[in-house]
């Protein structure tokens, strides 16, 4: 990158000449080699996964919790620097906090997604601070249904049928691609959910994983954000296993006949 | 003209001599600050009893002005978590506080999923610590509160907490009114906490049903429209709204004669 030793990269607040704010570019960076986190907007309800690396097998497995709860109808899962997507999520309580102490109801998604937007935003503009490591998806459920937003470092957000960010999303967001979004039931895309997160994971095969997922459903959750349970966590973590074996056959197969020739 | 910028546009002190701070700190009330000094808005008596697997509890659906029937579908009876009931009498301005209150102590307590869902001998504590530091701050909460529910061990709880930070538990409970025409009622059937093992759901239902009518009779604050929780360790809450008091007979009532003054005769 033509950023190095210009000067132009030491600092949020300075442009290099050609118009880049390389310390976002290097935010970006952060999200691009950490676990994958995905979203997906269904008919009936939002499903969250995420890859959580597991740096030592000293740490108790279920704990240390990645996705996070704004508010009661409202998920959050972040890629990037774990302590920076704790920092947005207290964030995002404070911001539906107030909002509820102002107006007596719940905050929307597009609104919150809009407040943690611009709260981003804003620690790209200062000297004095950094930007977010993180790319954080954000959904819920409100009075006008389900929505799904992803928040970059640069603050941008958009509303999406599915997300995917981290290490594993080149893969992941075609994955999605093929479900023909949001004609999908919670429960089919609890399962799709959970291979897409196994087959993410081929980037870091050396390390250890553990799969975490929640959704909102009003069938299932009553419109809350919830972790799936153990039951149907289960099952998809079947599904997923399942797939993958018939992948590493066919890898074989593959193997055996290119031997052949 | 000032032109420093802190004292900005301020008379020029050289010219028009020191500033008056007086006016600029001056209140426009007669006291230095104000609180709450009665209740504007109230709700009566709430009623409860203690049965061998849970507890019973009514509050009726008025929000009295003064003597003014003002608000006819007032909800007094507020699930918090999963198995608790909370009843409040008294000002109900600061019943929608209270409701606010506890509202966000659940989103709080479901953060990390719901994993210690709080029962009802911690939500009587909660209530109470808020209601005592209010009235220490001579601001009090107007409310006298029955908190309904399972606690910590399984068994059914009951406990009553006001607006002085009092907090007290009983096999049966009543605020306002109630405290002197529902107990004597509810009494008769769970006088003490030991008697409660020997009273089913229907028996305490009956009582509470019994005293809403009395009391309908007797306080004149109060509505025939009435909701009734039953909180069973078993079977969990059931809401019953809608209510009205049945069976009432007014006969007594041709017996009396002016303002009471006349009726030894």
């Amino acid at each position: 990158m033509t950023s190095i030793g210009t000067g132009y990269d030491l600092s949020n607040s300075i442009f290099s000449p050609d118009g880049r704010n390389f310390q976002v570019e290097y935010a970006a960076k952060a999200v691009e080699n950490a676990g994958t986190s995905i979203g997906i907007k269904c008919e009936d309800g939002i499903v969250f996964a995420t890859e959580k690396l597991v740096s030592s097998k000293l740490l108790v497995s279920g704990a240390n919790k990645r996705i996070q709860t704004i508010d009661r109808h409202i998920g959050v899962v972040s890629s990037g620097l774990v302590p920076d997507g704790r920092h947005i999520v207290n964030r995002g309580r404070q911001e539906s906090k107030s909002y509820k102490g102002i107006f007596k109801q719940p905050i929307s998604i597009p609104q919150i997604a809009s407040r943690l937007g611009n709260y981003v935003q804003v620690y790209t503009t200062a000297n004095s601070v950094r930007p977010f490591g993180i790319s954080t998806i954000v959904g819920g459920h409100d009075s006008q249904g389900y929505h799904l937003y992803m928040i970059e470092p640069s603050g941008v957000y958009w509303g999406y049928q599915g997300i995917a960010v981290g290490k594993g999303r080149q893969s992941a967001k075609s994955e999605l691609e093929k479900l023909k979004l949001p004609g999908i039931k919670v429960k089919d895309a609890i399962k799709e959910a959970a291979k897409i997160i196994y087959t993410a994971h081929e980037d870091f095969k050396d390390k250890d994983f553990e799969l975490e997922m929640s959704w909102i459903s009003e069938e299932f959750t009553n419109g809350r954000h919830e972790f799936v349970p153990e039951d149907l966590l289960a099952e998809a973590k079947k599904y997923a296993e399942e797939d993958e074996d018939e992948d590493d056959e066919d890898d074989e197969d593959d193997e055996d006949e290119e031997m052949a020739e | 003209m000032e032109h420093d910028p802190f004292k900005w546009g301020r008379p020029d002190n050289a010219t028009y001599g020191d500033y008056d701070y007086r006016i600029s700190n001056a209140k426009n009330t007669e006291f230095p600050s104000m609180h709450t000094q009665q209740p504007i808005v109230t709700g009566t008596s709430v009623i409860a009893i203690k049965y061998k697997n849970g507890i019973v509890m009514a509050a009726d659906n008025l929000g009295s002005y003064g003597s003014l029937a003002r608000f006819s579908n007032i909800e007094r009876l507020i699930p918090v978590g999963k198995d608790t009931v909370v009843g409040i009498s008294g000002d109900i301005s600061d019943l929608q506080y209270i409701e606010r209150a506890l509202d966000e102590l659940e989103v709080e307590n479901d953060y990390d999923g719901a994993s210690h869902p709080f029962k009802a001998n911690h939500i009587h504590e909660y209530l109470n610590k808020l209601l005592y530091q209010r009235r220490s701050k001579l601001n009090p909460l107007w409310n006298a509160v029955v908190v309904a529910g399972i606690n910590s061990d399984n068994e059914p709880f009951l406990a009553h907490n006001d607006l002085l930070g009092v907090q007290f538990s009983s096999p049966t409970l009543a605020t306002g009114f109630g405290a002197h025409l529902a107990i004597p009622l509810l009494r008769k059937v769970a006088d003490k906490e030991e008697d409660v093992a020997h009273v089913t759901k229907e028996q305490a239902r009956e009582a509470i049903l019994q005293s809403m009518k009395v009391l309908f009779y007797r306080d004149a604050r109060s509505s025939n429209r009435f909701s009734l929780v039953t909180i069973d360790k078993d079977t969990g809450i059931s809401f019953e709204k809608d209510l009205k008091v049945e069976n009432m007979s007014w006969k007594y009532a041709e017996t009396i004669k002016g303002y009471g003054n006349l009726q030894k005769f």
